[in-house]
């Protein structure tokens, strides 16, 4: 196929041609087509298939305003549906594939749907497809989704990358038209740090699509000559390919910038920026978008918005048809004609709504005063039109004008309400814009070419002056004002066929009128009830007609009946550029532990733990399953010696003269009285009372204490401690600061821990038993001389040490420790094993302290000081928190000891029904006990501390199995702790 | 006019031009038995089992802007009972039931859609929490299945299962969640209610409360004062607010919950799917858009619209879960005001003024529970005590120490 | 959102942690005969204002200051922005 309808060069670039396919048919187009004007230069009108009806549909505007050219972009994992084709740039071996139907495009099967529409109109699924009930998911709701939808995803994952990037400026310009370069020179002449951002790959905006002078020449020119001014000054940043999406809060804008959509390959880089641009001011550019007339089978191929035809025509020297026609409410829709006629093209009619004198002179074309169409003919592609005095003009495209709404979007995104101006019909900013920002030009209602200069050059100043800028005195651009009057005409009433309003969703007038007859009359109504405006073009061109229909229908004004809210974005911002570099196994950053090293060449299994990563367990040879290495861990932990990386427990260093008693008021339990080198262990509450946290709390020294917190915890705990200190007792001479990643830290646990240690602490510090009892603390030296902590807790019931040194020195700690213990059959031992012995001394760990637990369910009530303040205290005292037959954490063990317990059951007593009514409790923590043989547990259940051996049924009937459990102590090892004061 | 298939042919045949109001539009009367404040879903449906169930009629939904303008207008359309606690579950169980049921008591296609829904698990931890929680749902009656990551595979190959940052090991499905579509459910009860003789009128906002010694005997509004019996507040997202005019304070604060929808594909997602290890849950409309959300922006906001790091948080769920919708296109942001409560769970129930009731306080959960929360409200108001499954849903829960905290944050209603 | 810390200068908001309502820092007197109803009050009920508000944020990925912002919950408009720790001693807050 060969361009037969190029007729120009415009402002592409002729001597670069580039193929492409469409529907796999080769065509080709130049350097600075859009796909659009390449396929309009190609002849081929029809392009897609509506949503609803599958009408045929082809282009009908040449920006992001566009509801009907939507392809699948690229193949493969790069299939991108629901492209624009009017804003996608040609480059060299494009694929594009039309979407929606069944079939080929031009036989779309689906297409009967449109003989069925009298059937089909707003609302009908509401009110059918009910009967009988089982079959909406199974028949009608499959039906509806298989035909619903637009273009497909690949279900590949997306290949390419996205980057975000930071950006801070004084002014930031939106919109490089005529406005925006009036702002962005009178900015960037002032010497305010300016960013220039407009969508199009072209800057210019209208400028590169009118046949306009500014400054005595042609537009285009004159922009290029500001380009090249705004491109010499440092302190201006041009962004083409960037739209600015959102207007956030404070100056804060989200612009997308698509970096590398254009070329066939991304190479390095990434396919698209996403922006958060800081600015001081901004100048809102964004122009205006020409919206139709409502008429009958107005949506036919070759139909088309004339400011749009003006575009393909001047910039793209591209002719949507060879004999044309043109229907305007309003002189702007002249110049489309004149354009065309220019151009040589065969211009048959201009059909104006208005009985009045022509506006210009259109060489060959008939002027058509006071009329309008009604109907249309042609299936897939436009033949003639009808007018409303009956008579028929044969032609095989149309332009339509309706006067141009000014693009108000990011004015309303901070909930801005636009206002209505009767002047030129349409909606404009109103007086609550975001923070910062003026608009200017177009957008702002000044919709000639010498008003939009003056207007920009003056947004940009007064802005200037704001931010202390002096305002250049250098002239701005000079213009002529174009003749831009016209009349309210929305839709063509004599029309007898549907007369669309939203092309994408099939919202026709009579649906509006019926959404009306049914009550449906707020707009917000009209919207969701007849899909008005929902589609992927966001009603750009659809909503203004609606609404003044609607208007019409409850006997209001437009401004009563108001306008739908406007959302970001405002084009839709693909979601790989919103999650940027965050996905795959970059989505959260890795914490390492400081023995991470050491672990993996020691066959540690990972897990995620928060952002951490834990050894889970170590696998030695000949180990058939996980299962293996843990029991060996715990048993030989238990028999010999233990080593296990606990440096994620949080770590918080408590110092200052009021240090103790500002552990009192965070701790439910007492810490003034504990003595320098001791630890205690401490609960912590929320201040309803509610168990938050627990650990263990060393005295280093009268001020200087060291707290540990749970892994989970430790940012939280923290937070709430500078709370505490700032907020509720500033004036205690307190100070924090989290050591979490800055001590690596080793618990050393089991009967030959002390021998063990006893080779690396060095040799003038005691640590027999005497000297260095259950819960002391110290500082040590380690390793000759390197500065280390050392705690005598134990969270294994084991007699049990915790070592730490400096971060840096984590990976050699646990290098010195294994070789230290090798004489004592010293292991590894990784989280696995750590939950199985805590779980068999009966210590509570997250999965107890849920943040539902107290201390009375715990069984550390008494913990709770009777003889201070402390957060929490006052509100745990209420008396649900307080019941006797509250919840108790106690042990479960299986009856028949063969079976594993399940976490997560619910406990029934015997011969009682499993239903909610008679749920007592939970099993919170099991775990496999080689030491003991069988399966244990840790849970809750009622009373539980006054019901030992007592069986009870632990149901699950998730896993479809319940079985009988004894009720135990909690502490399955060493009950008389024994061991970990030996 | 009953809706039916015949009724759609026969109107399309004569020009679609015999459909009626869905509602009509009635001038206030100075007196009703029950002015219901607040024309959302839950105040509609308050009206509606008013009416059908205890044949109260002589009821006012009164609405300040249009019908279903809040949270059912803008929500994510997920319907579940995947609940934890006693004072929860069996409430929302009986919320699913209705909506089973809703349709054809309705006569109205709100499009229920049991499309199953899924979280993700990924830690031991997460695992034991979800078995508990699935165990609690089949001691109230509700179903729950536990797939492991070899189950996901098959269904759901699409998910990251070899590059993911948190790997997934299992979740927890209920397969009769899914999804409604919202708007629907507000007109529906509101056609319904309508046809029963309940008066919803628009337009008509709440400017003060008529107590007399105690008692609340009406209200004022901008369209003149109208006298109740009883009084129902329905307003979650301005509860804060509404309340105020009657002198109350308020276990609540109001956030700003945004949700998006993509551009309209093919079918890709089967069910609702939740995300584990980030905040991000998603599902496909009969429409193709995927409508996602995630995490409160986390700050008081009456604003209605977020910000650009919880837009960001959320995509980044998604990518970090399903790296095939990085091409897909957020067509569409929102920000709905919510009522966070602080313990996360709401409010039925009597207020220390008689003749004054209050419904409120559902956090960013509200759409689903609003069959259960007008029949239970309606419940409330025409017998004076509170309906069995919603006893523990009362505003003296904090004195009394029986909080109904799902998440176990405590009183901070922006980690709810 | 932006936050103009009174050391730091203005800050991305995404680098705080938001608590809610200034009243936080006035934690009752435990001691007071009606502690318990005060807690509960303190506890559990808010203003919710709609409009100017003072809240607490607290900047965590940044120099770990907990700050009262004067905030507009209508507009997100930032009209003040104090040192928590100032707010509360003015507030008779001491050890």
């Amino acid at each position: 196929m060969s361009q037969t309808n190029r007729i120009a060069k415009g402002l592409i670039d002729t001597s670069r041609t580039v193929d492409f396919t469409f529907n796999g048919r080769a065509m080709q187009g130049h350097a600075g087509d859009t796909l659009a004007s390449a396929l309009l230069a190609n002849g081929q009108l029809l392009v897609g298939r509506s949503f609803k009806y599958h009408r045929p549909r082809g282009i009908f505007t040449a920006g992001s305003e566009e509801p009907n050219a939507l392809v699948h972009l690229r193949d493969g994992a790069r299939q991108e549906p629901n492209t624009r084709a009017t804003v996608a740039e040609l480059y060299d071996g494009l694929t594009a594939t039309s979407q929606n139907h069944r079939g080929s495009l031009e036989h779309d099967l689906m297409a009967v749907t449109d003989l069925m529409s009298p059937f089909l109109s707003a609302g009908f699924y509401y009110k059918t497809f009910m009967w009988p009930r089982a079959f909406w998911e199974k028949l009608y709701e499959p039906a509806i989704r298989a035909s619903a939808g637009l273009g497909r995803l690949s279900m590949e994952d997306d290949p390419d990358t996205y980057d975000k990037g930071y950006l801070h400026c004084d002014l930031l310009v939106i919109g490089a038209g005529p406005a925006g370069l009036s702002a962005a020179l009178a900015g960037g002449r002032s010497g305010a740090r300016v960013i220039l951002a407009d969508e199009d790959f072209r800057m210019g905006g209208r400028l590169n699509a009118e046949t306009l002078a500014v400054d005595d020449m042609p537009g285009s020119a004159w922009t290029e000559a500001a380009l090249a001014e705004l491109r010499a000054m440092p302190n201006v940043r041009l962004m083409t390919r960037t739209t600015i999406y959102g207007a956030y809060d404070h100056g804060v804008y989200g612009a997308l910038e698509r970096v590398t959509d254009h070329l066939p390959d991304p190479g390095v880089k990434p396919r698209q920026v996403l922006w958060r641009i800081y600015s001081r001011r901004a100048v809102l550019a964004a122009g205006a978008t020409e919206r139709p007339i409502a008429f009958g089978n107005n949506d036919r191929p070759g139909i088309m918005l004339a400011g749009a035809v003006r575009t393909y025509v001047n910039r793209y020297g591209v002719t949507p048809g060879q004999t044309m026609a043109v229907f305007t409410n309003n002189d702007d829709g002249w110049r489309t004609a004149a354009d065309l006629a220019a151009k040589g093209v065969d211009v048959r009619a201009i059909v104006d709504t208005r009985d009045r004198a022509a506006v210009c002179d259109v060489p060959g074309a008939r002027h058509i005063r006071g009329a309008a169409v009604m109907d249309t003919v042609g299936r897939k592609a436009l033949k003639s039109i009808t007018l409303t005095d009956g008579q028929v003009i044969p032609c095989d495209a149309l332009a339509v004008s309706g006067g141009w709404n000014p693009t108000v979007h990011l004015t309303c995104h901070q909930r801005g309400k636009p206002e209505w101006n009767e002047a030129i019909d349409a909606f404009v900013p109103g007086a609550h814009l975001p923070a910062g920002m003026v608009v200017a030009g177009a957008a702002n209602g000044q919709l000639t070419l010498a008003a939009a200069l003056d207007e920009g050059r003056k947004a940009a100043n007064a802005q200037l002056k704001d931010l202390g800028f002096t305002p250049s005195r250098k002239p701005g651009p000079k213009a002529e004002d174009e003749p831009r009057e016209g009349a309210p005409v929305w839709y063509v009433p004599e029309s007898r066929k549907r007369a669309w309003l939203d092309l994408q969703n099939d919202v026709t007038v009579k649906d509006i009128k019926q959404a009306h007859r049914e009550n449906f009359r707020s707009v917000e109504h009209m919207k969701r009830y007849t899909t008005l405006g929902m589609a992927t073009d966001q009603g750009k061109t659809s909503n203004i007609p609606a609404l003044a229909i609607m208007a019409k229908c409850t006997g209001k004004s437009i401004p009563e009946t108001g306008t739908t809210i406007f959302r970001p974005p405002y084009t839709p911002v693909p979601i790989g550029a919103l999650a940027g570099r965050a996905r795959g196994r970059d989505f959260r950053p890795y914490r390492l532990t400081p023995s991470h090293e050491w672990a993996k060449a020691n066959g540690a299994t990972f897990v995620e733990v928060g952002n951490w990563l834990r050894a889970q367990w170590f696998v030695r040879p000949g180990e058939k399953g996980w299962r293996d290495s843990v029991d060996r861990e715990a048993l030989q932990t238990r028999q010999t010696v233990g080593i296990c990386d606990v440096t994620t427990l949080g770590k918080i260093e408590i110092q200052g003269r009021d240090a103790a008693a500002f552990l009192n008021k965070v701790y439910a339990n007492g810490f003034a009285k504990l003595p320098v080198g001791r630890i205690r262990y401490g609960i912590m509450l929320r201040e309803d009372g509610i168990c938050y946290d627990d650990g263990t709390t060393a005295r280093m020294g009268e001020n200087h204490f060291v707290m540990t917190t749970t892994t989970a915890n430790a940012v939280l705990v923290f937070r709430r401690m500078e709370f505490a200190r700032q907020c509720l007792w500033p004036d205690m001479d307190v100070h924090l600061i989290s050591t979490t990643d800055g001590w690596a830290q080793f618990a050393v646990a089991g009967p030959k821990s002390r021998d063990l240690l006893r080779k690396v602490v060095d040799k003038e510090h005691d640590i027999s038993n005497d000297a260095f009892p259950f819960m002391a603390c110290g500082e040590v030296t380690v390793c000759g001389g390197t500065p280390a902590r050392l705690f005598r807790i134990s969270f294994s019931g084991e007699l049990a040490f915790e070592v730490a040194v400096p971060a840096r020195y984590g990976n050699d700690m646990m290098r010195v420790l294994m070789e230290a213990g090798r004489e004592f059959d010293a292991v590894p031992y990784g989280t696995e094993a750590l939950g199985v012995m805590r779980i068999e001394k009966g210590h509570a760990a997250g999965n107890e302290l849920d943040g539902r637990t107290t201390a009375h369910n715990l069984g550390l009530g008494r913990m709770v000081s009777a003889a201070k303040d402390c957060i929490g205290k006052t509100l745990s005292q209420r008396p649900e928190l307080q019941r006797d037959d509250a919840v108790k954490l106690v042990g479960f063990r299986p009856v028949d000891r063969s079976r594993n317990l399940i976490a997560g059951s619910h406990f029934i007593s015997q011969g009682r029904d499993a239903v909610m009514a008679n749920d007592e409790g939970w099993m919170s923590s099991v775990a496999w006990s080689p030491s003991l043989g069988h399966s244990i547990g840790l849970g809750f259940i009622r009373s539980g501390d006054a019901r030992m051996g007592e069986v009870v049924r632990a149901v699950s009937p998730v896993h479809d199995t319940e079985m009988q459990v004894e009720i135990t102590s909690p502490h399955f090892i060493d009950p008389q702790g024994e061991r970990l004061r030996a | 006019m009953r809706y039916s298939a015949l009724r759609i042919l026969k109107e399309g045949l004569t020009g679609n031009k015999g459909w009626k109001p869905a509602w009509r539009d009635p001038e206030p009367k100075r007196e009703y038995d029950v002015v219901v404040i607040g024309g959302g879903g839950h105040g509609l449906a308050t009206a509606y089992y008013l009416a059908r169930e205890y044949g109260i009629t002589n009821v006012a939904v009164l609405e300040k802007g249009w019908i279903g303008s809040g949270n059912v207008g803008r929500n994510t359309t997920i319907i579940r009972s995947n609940y934890l606690l006693p004072g929860n579950e069996p409430f929302y169980e009986l919320s699913l039931k209705l909506w089973e049921g809703l349709e054809q008591d309705l006569n109205y296609n709100a499009m229920i859609s049991q499309r199953s829904i899924l979280n993700l698990v990924h830690s031991d931890a997460q695992r034991d929490a979800f078995i508990r929680r699935g165990n609690a749902m089949f001691l109230a009656g509700a179903d729950a299945e536990y797939a492991d990551a070899d189950q996901l595979r098959r269904e759901l190959p699409f998910l990251d299962f070899d590059n993911a940052r948190f790997p997934i090991r299992g979740g927890l499905y209920q397969r009769r969640g899914g999804t409604v579509r919202h708007d629907a459910v507000a007109w529906g009860y509101a056609r319904a209610a309508d046809a029963r003789g309940v008066d919803i009128i628009q337009n008509c906002e709440v400017t003060g409360f008529d107590i007399e010694d105690g008692t609340c005997r009406g209200v004022e509004t901008t369209r003149g004062p109208i006298r109740a019996r009883k009084v129902a507040m329905c307003v979650a997202g301005s509860s804060g607010r509404v309340a105020a005019l009657a002198g109350m304070r308020l276990p609540i604060e109001s956030h700003v919950l945004q949700a998006f929808v993509t551009e309209g594909l093919k079918p890709v997602l089967p069910g609702v799917i939740t995300f584990g290890a980030g905040h991000f849950y998603v599902s496909q409309s009969d429409k193709g858009g995927l409508v996602f959300g995630g995490d409160i922006d986390g700050y008081n906001s009456y604003a209605q619209r977020g910000n650009l790091p919880v837009v960001e948080d959320v995509c980044e769920g998604g990518m970090a879960i399903m790296p095939m919708i990085g091409r897909a296109r957020l067509l569409r942001s929102w920000g709905g005001v919510m009522d966070m409560s602080m313990d996360g769970s709401p409010f039925i129930d009597r207020t220390h003024i008689d003749g004054l009731y209050f419904n409120g306080g559902w956090c960013y959960g509200g759409f689903k529970a609003t069959p259960a929360s007008g029949w239970c409200y309606a419940h409330l108001l025409a017998r004076d005590a509170p309906h069995p499954v919603a006893a523990e849903m009362r505003l003296d829960r904090f004195r009394r120490g029986h909080m109904i905290d799902e998440k176990g944050v405590g009183a901070q209603p922006n980690l709810h | 959102m932006l936050i103009n810390h009174p050391l730091l200068g203005p800050r991305d908001a995404a680098e705080f942690t938001y608590l809610g309502d200034a009243c936080l820092i006035e934690r009752p007197d435990p001691d007071a005969k009606d502690a318990a109803e005060r807690f509960l009050e303190y506890g559990y009920l808010r203003d919710n204002v709609a409009g100017e508000m003072r809240e607490l944020w607290y900047h965590e990925q940044g120099d770990r200051s907990w700050l009262v912002v004067t905030r507009d919950t209508l507009t997100h408009e930032i009209t003040r922005v104090e040192i928590a720790r100032d707010v509360a001693r003015e507030r008779g807050r001491s050890t």
